[in-house]
């Protein structure tokens, strides 16, 4: 399990990463952001890039901080960034949740956020949060800049819009207003492994009815989405388990399980309502209870 | 259990006599393994030294119509590539024989010869100077291979292995009394079918060899040995065409072996033909995803098993057919674990008649041999299983159940007609039913039962199982030691045995120690190297302790005997007078009166001492230790489990073992393979599996597939309570193994808790325990409700 | 294959090595340099039996190439006794029998040092949170929990 031998790019600017992946991208050279995904896949030689562009050195691509209405995160902002609200508001709380969910503390210290988005692993966390909370992804490359909605981005199954010569350099996450709630939950076989099914509901709640209501369903097909019937379904109503429970259900008959083996079908169709119902009953019990968010306290 | 700090507990110096048996001093072993000073296999190298990589079939039957070697050999760098024809005279992996007959046209050839078996299997080899070119050539070897389709079940009819031969060499027949009479005068006859999954050791480091031929001396030497080091190399030694003194195996660190490491595997071998090929040092340092395709599977049964009780539910007769699932090939074990399964399947309960047929089939899977508790693992939960059926059929629990069949004390020993590794199965003493008493009580067990219902009640899904086992240790014939007290007084013990991690060396420098009159930390344990010690019978089956322990004590009274007899010389004493305390000759209850340390002894026994004389110098002896029979300890789990209602998994909330060992050397070491062995009998019943597509694809082949507990999935509470009740009357100290007893029954408690929770008696029939079922069963127990 | 000179600083002692660019920083260690205490258990970053402190933080050895760690402060196991005297961690394993094989143990220390130093104040869970991401198959964990713990509570790695 030693990896095939490439040619290590170290670019000192991102215009100088693009310059480089433009010159190696047609010999199969890549990105290297935090490896913990792409470095195991080479070990297993699975992948064998003749090219590798390593972007860890690129200090613009290490910001991370809020402008326009939107947290920016750089190429090589690293999950454990995130372990600490990296943001006063629900936003920097929601992630600072999500982040625990992803592999384990060694790996947070060197994956990053965009990795796991260019990756698109179905069961990523950062892939479900982006695609419920409608991130904008910009990708650049020797051609120019372009800026396209995660849905968009992410085509399935470790596919996405990104041309060989194109670098995802930041991604936009929309802050969240200062009254939405969240509510995330996963469905994982042991602590840390990637989900089995994962669902994350954030809304607001007004009067007491729920508003702005995003639901979005990870790790069961081969890619998240948002859950439009269901969301349709919750908007506007009073949050009551009974009603998380049917749209738990309604979850459950949208699924689409990527398994071609039944049995297991059968039960990630089962997983998709139940991590949706927990997901919102999580939602909704921050909002009776009075405190504001989940707050977990962080790792450095 | 409460372990008393280790450093408290060290022996203070000048007490008078020191008490180490029993007393849970700090290991001997830890500080290099702290310090990053160990020497694993992987951490063995040698100046100019090759790489070897092996080059596997990626299909999991097939027929080798050609392996293209031309461009791996183009490569610059590259030493040599062999296919089987180089290897031609190498003949097959052997096997360590039973009384099973037929199994000689079932090994493994080295390198595979015509046709490919499993995925994993060895094709070709390649030999580079670094192991990142080595697996850059190897991926240069290019076999074509005629797939052909996998016999992936050994519940399926078998199929032919070669011409004239089937995939099942053998079935095990074993049996006594009158098993027809007993259904047919039966209240009750109760048939369940159950499996157990692939699982295996899957230590934390991967195998390896590192090989080297001393022209100069004829030697050749290999490193990264374990377990059966004297075995794998009088085998391998045969196999070579060399004599056994002209070749060296030194075990070193081992990062934990579980039955699997040690073996003898075609890469051994390898290793070793290609030093005195190619005349330099040889490495192979095994991956990960290469470990969990080659090296030995275990456990995986299918069993279809009957009882016949009484009204009042005492078991009359037991009938049990079961397949196992060997994988590709025989190895080294033979057909030892079905052997062990059908000998060892009644546990502790007394059966008037018992009949099985094992059969022991082929599959085109990776081989399979022992893995902890082998046999037993798989057996008890079958046992256990049938137990709480026939409660339920009776309407007894699951406690009264097992006192209405489990052997007394009384009748101990208690022999059966069976036998198990070749010898007659006589548990030799045990107090089954006031272990069960102690761990009821020591479990709470009637509070827990409250606690679970008040907790069902409120809707948690909760349940309580229980597992009783008998294991087996100290499998003989024998084992020798040599103990030699060196002229500064330090003190050498030379086992035969080995180590795969477990603490041996305290262990017997604790037995060595007390026998002596030294601190047991002057006491050099050495192991695992034939070059030190003419025969050994290694590490493993929970013998060490027993065996080397029993030899180390008799090795050491001869040395203190010795050292008496001679310090009576230099002190002008009654060597009766005289007795050896902390290191040093004294007077009994003599004061401050003339002492000589083992130092002055040993330099007094030496050659050149004036005072030798005639007799044979040097303060030193052999002791040996010979048994026909295993000892059997035994044990009960208790689990608590929680069941999530959503998904379907398991949580352990409390686990409890109690364990009779009957003697503990080191109450620390043993609490600690107990905990150790529990994570691996709940991994084996919860998550971890091997298994295959439709082709015959191995799907776990990473660490991200073949899911071993972490810290996080260990229960919650865990208890450990060793008793010391029912001393072995088969060896001095009274020893029992102590290394299985935490994963035996680990599989049959947890079983039997889940069904407890489900309220579904009987639904538990296959291991690993699978959420999706369990939430399928939580469905329909809804809906069955609803309507 | 074409190699590159670069110097790795580990447990304070710079080393000039040449290595190619593929070659993983925990095979730098242990095959170039010779510091063998860090173990390779995986390859693919699951076991945890490679962690090594990368400017403080725990990380995969294996998941890195020796070219990444340039101008870092790498530790490792080798280098937390001080002379004949173990560090805290250390002398809490030996003391709660938290090893048995000693294969995974490097990687537990150099984890449990890593974030004990950063997070002195860790919470019982968050301690069996934290050493989930290292496996052990030799002691259930039982022992290393209560090992890090000892070390948590009398706050000795602060
Ligand atoms: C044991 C283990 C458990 C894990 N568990 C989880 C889990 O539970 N959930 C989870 O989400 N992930 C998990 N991961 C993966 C981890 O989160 C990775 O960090 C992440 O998937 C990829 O990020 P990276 O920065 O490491 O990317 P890399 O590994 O460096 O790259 C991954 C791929 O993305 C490409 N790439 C990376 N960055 C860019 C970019 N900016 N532009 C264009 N292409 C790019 C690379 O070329 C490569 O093809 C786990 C990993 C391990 C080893
Ligand atoms: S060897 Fe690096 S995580 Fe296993
Ligand atoms: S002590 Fe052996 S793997 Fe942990």
């Amino acid at each position: 399990m030693k990896p095939a031998p490439f040619v290590h790019h170290v670019p000192r600017s991102l215009d100088e990463a693009v310059e480089m992946l433009a010159r190696v991208a047609e010999d199969d050279g890549r990105i290297l952001a935090g490896g913990q995904t792409l470095v195991p896949t080479m070990a297993l030689r699975l992948a064998r890039p003749s090219h590798l562009v390593d972007i860890n050195t690129i200090p613009e691509l290490t910001r991370i901080e809020v402008a326009d209405g939107a947290l920016v995160v750089g190429a090589c902002v690293r999950h454990a960034a995130f372990h600490r609200p990296v943001e006063p508001g629900p936003l920097g709380a929601l992630l600072a949740t999500v982040v625990r969910h992803i592999a384990h503390l060694p790996i947070r210290t060197r994956g990053t956020m965009c990795g796991s988005l260019a990756n698109a692993d179905p069961a990523s966390e950062w892939c479900l949060v982006a695609e419920t909370l409608g991130a904008m992804l910009e990708l650049r490359s020797v051609r120019g800049t372009r800026t396209i909605a995660a849905d968009a981005f992410n085509l399935g199954y470790l596919e996405t819009a990104l041309a060989p010569d194109e670098m995802l350099a930041f991604v936009r996450l929309p802050l969240l207003p200062a009254t939405t709630r969240f509510g995330f939950e996963e469905v994982s076989r042991r602590a840390g492994d990637y989900a089995q099914a994962m669902a994350l509901a954030v809304c607001e709640i007004e009067g007491g009815v729920m508003r702005a209501v995003r639901l979005g369903l990870g790790a069961v097909e081969g890619k998240p989405r948002r859950l439009a019937e269901a969301e349709a379904l919750l908007e506007g109503a009073r949050p009551e388990p009974d009603l998380f429970r049917r749209a738990g259900a309604v979850a459950s008959g949208l699924a689409e399980p990527v398994e071609a083996d039944e049995e297991v079908a059968v039960y990630k169709r089962h997983l998709a309502g139940v991590v949706v119902e927990r997901a919102l009953l999580r939602a909704a019990s921050i909002a009776t209870d009075g405190s504001s968010h989940e707050i977990i306290r962080g790792v450095p | 259990m409460t372990v008393v700090p280790a450093r408290a507990a060290m022996v203070p110096a000048g007490t008078n006599a020191p008490r180490l048996i029993g007393q849970p001093v700090a290991r001997l072993e830890d500080p290099p393994l702290l310090r990053g000073e160990g020497c694993f296999a992987g951490d063995v190298s040698f100046p100019h030294q090759l790489h070897m990589r092996v080059v596997r079939a990626q299909v999991a039957h097939g027929r080798i119509l050609s392996i293209d070697t031309q461009p791996a050999r183009a490569r610059p760098g590259v030493v040599a590539v062999w296919t089987a024809a180089d290897v031609a005279e190498v003949p097959p992996i052997p096997f360590r024989a039973t009384k099973v007959q037929g199994l000689e046209a079932y090994c493994q050839p080295v390198l595979a010869r015509g046709v490919v078996r499993y995925v994993g299997e060895p094709l070709a080899v390649v030999f580079a100077n670094d192991a990142y070119a080595a697996e850059d050539v190897a991926d240069l070897v290019v076999p074509e291979i005629e797939e052909r389709p996998a016999l992936l079940d050994a519940g399926e009819p078998p199929r032919e292995f070669e011409p004239g031969r089937d995939t099942e060499p053998t079935v095990i027949r074993k049996g006594y009394g009158d098993v027809a009479a007993a259904f047919a005068a039966a209240a009750h006859v109760i048939e369940l079918d159950l499996s157990v999954g692939r699982h295996s050791g899957v230590p934390l480091e991967c195998r390896g060899a590192v090989a080297r031929y001393d022209a100069s001396r004829d030697v050749l030497e290999m490193y990264g040995a374990a377990k059966k080091s004297h075995w794998n190399r009088d085998e391998m030694a045969r196999m070579l065409g060399r004599s056994p003194s002209t070749f060296h195996l030194y075990e070193g660190h081992v990062g934990g072996g579980f039955g699997v490491r040690g073996e003898l595997y075609p890469e051994d071998v390898l290793v070793c033909v290609a030093a005195l090929r190619l005349r330099r040092p040889v490495k192979w340092i095994e991956d990960r995803r290469e470990n969990l395709v080659a090296t030995n599977h275990s456990r995986q049964q299918r069993h279809r098993i009957a009882a016949a009780v009484d009204a009042e539910g005492r078991i009359l007769g037991i009938r049990d057919q079961f397949f196992h699932d060997q994988g590709a090939y025989v190895r080294t074990h033979g057909a030892r674990v079905a052997d062990m399964a059908a000998g060892l399947l009644l546990g502790p309960y007394r059966v008037p008649a018992y009949e099985v047929a094992g059969h022991f089939r082929l599959t085109n899977k990776t081989p399979a041999a022992t893995y902890r508790s082998p046999g037993r693992y798989e057996t008890t939960f079958v046992r256990e299983r049938l137990m709480d059926a026939v409660a339920q059929k009776v309407g007894i629990d699951a406690v009264e159940v097992r006192r209405r069949n489990l052997v007394a004390s009384a009748e101990m020993p208690y022999a059966r007609p069976l036998d198990a590794l070749g010898t007659d199965v006589v548990l030799d003493s045990g107090d089954y039913a006031g272990l069960l008493g102690k761990a009821l009580s020591r479990a709470g067990w009637d509070d827990r039962k409250a606690e679970v219902a008040r907790r069902r009640a409120s809707g948690e899904i909760v349940g309580l199982g229980l597992g009783m086992f008998v294991e087996k240790s100290g499998l003989g014939p024998s084992d020798g030691v040599r103990l030699t007290v060196d002229p500064s007084g330090c003190i050498e013990l030379v086992t035969g045995a080995g180590s795969v991690g477990q603490g041996m060396e305290t262990a017997l420098a604790q037995i060595c120690g007390e026998a002596l009159g030294v601190d047991y930390r002057r006491i050099r344990v050495v192991r695992g190297r034939t070059d030190q010690i003419e025969f050994g019978n290694g590490a493993h089956a929970s013998r060490v302790t027993v065996m080397s322990g029993s030899a180390t004590q008799i090795a050491a009274r001869a040395v203190r005997e010795k050292a008496l007899a001679a310090a009576a010389e230099m002190l002008q004493a009654d060597p009766a007078d005289l007795d050896l305390v902390d290191g040093r000759v004294v007077r009994r209850g003599g004061g401050a009166r003339a002492s000589v340390g083992l130092d002055e002894v040993a330099r007094h026994l030496h050659p050149s001492s004036r005072y030798i004389g005639r007799r044979p110098p040097g303060l030193s002896a052999e002791g040996w230790f010979y048994s026909d029979h295993m000892n059997y300890p035994y044990g009960v789990h208790i689990a608590q489990v929680r069941l999530d209602p959503g998904t379907g998994m398991v949580h352990v909330e409390r686990y409890l073992v109690a364990y009779d060992v009957g003697r503990a050397v080191n109450p620390m070491l043993i609490d600690g393979q107990i905990v150790g062995g529990l994570a691996q009998g709940l991994g084996g019943a919860l998550y971890e599996q091997f298994t295959y597509d439709a082709q015959g694809q191995p799907l776990a082949t990473t660490f991200a597939d073949y899911l071993m507990v972490t810290a996080r999935e260990m229960p919650d509470t865990v208890d450990v309570l060793i008793t010391e009740d029912a001393p072995s009357p088969l060896n001095p100290l009274g020893l029992k193994g102590a290394g299985e007893g935490g994963t035996n029954a680990a599989g049959a408690a947890v079983a039997a808790a889940v069904d407890d929770a489900l309220g579904r008696p009987g639904f538990v029939t296959a291991l690993p325990v699978s959420p999706a079922r369990i939430v399928a069963a939580l469905a329909t127990a809804r809906t069955g409700a609803a309507s | 294959m074409s190699e590159r000179e670069i110097v790795l600083t580990v447990n304070g002692v710079e080393h000039r090595v040449r290595v190619e660019p593929r070659r993983t920083l925990v095979d730098t260690l242990r095959e170039t340099i010779g510091l063998t205490g860090t173990h390779v258990g995986c390859e693919h970053g699951v076991c945890g039996a490679c962690t090594v402190l990368l400017d403080g933080e725990p990380v995969r050895a294996c998941l890195m190439f020796a070219v990444q760690a340039e101008g870092k402060a790498i530790r490792t196991v080798e280098g937390l006794a001080t002379g004949d005297t173990l560090h805290p961690m250390q002398q809490a394993f030996m003391d709660h029998h938290a090893l048995q094989c000693g294969f995974c143990t490097p990687g537990f220390l150099m984890l449990a040092v890593g974030v004990l130093e950063r997070q002195p104040d860790i919470t019982d869970d968050e301690i069996v949170d934290m050493l989930s991401s290292n496996l052990c198959r030799c002691t259930g964990y039982v022992n290393i929990i209560k090992a890090v713990r000892a070390v948590a509570a009398q706050g000795r790695v602060a």
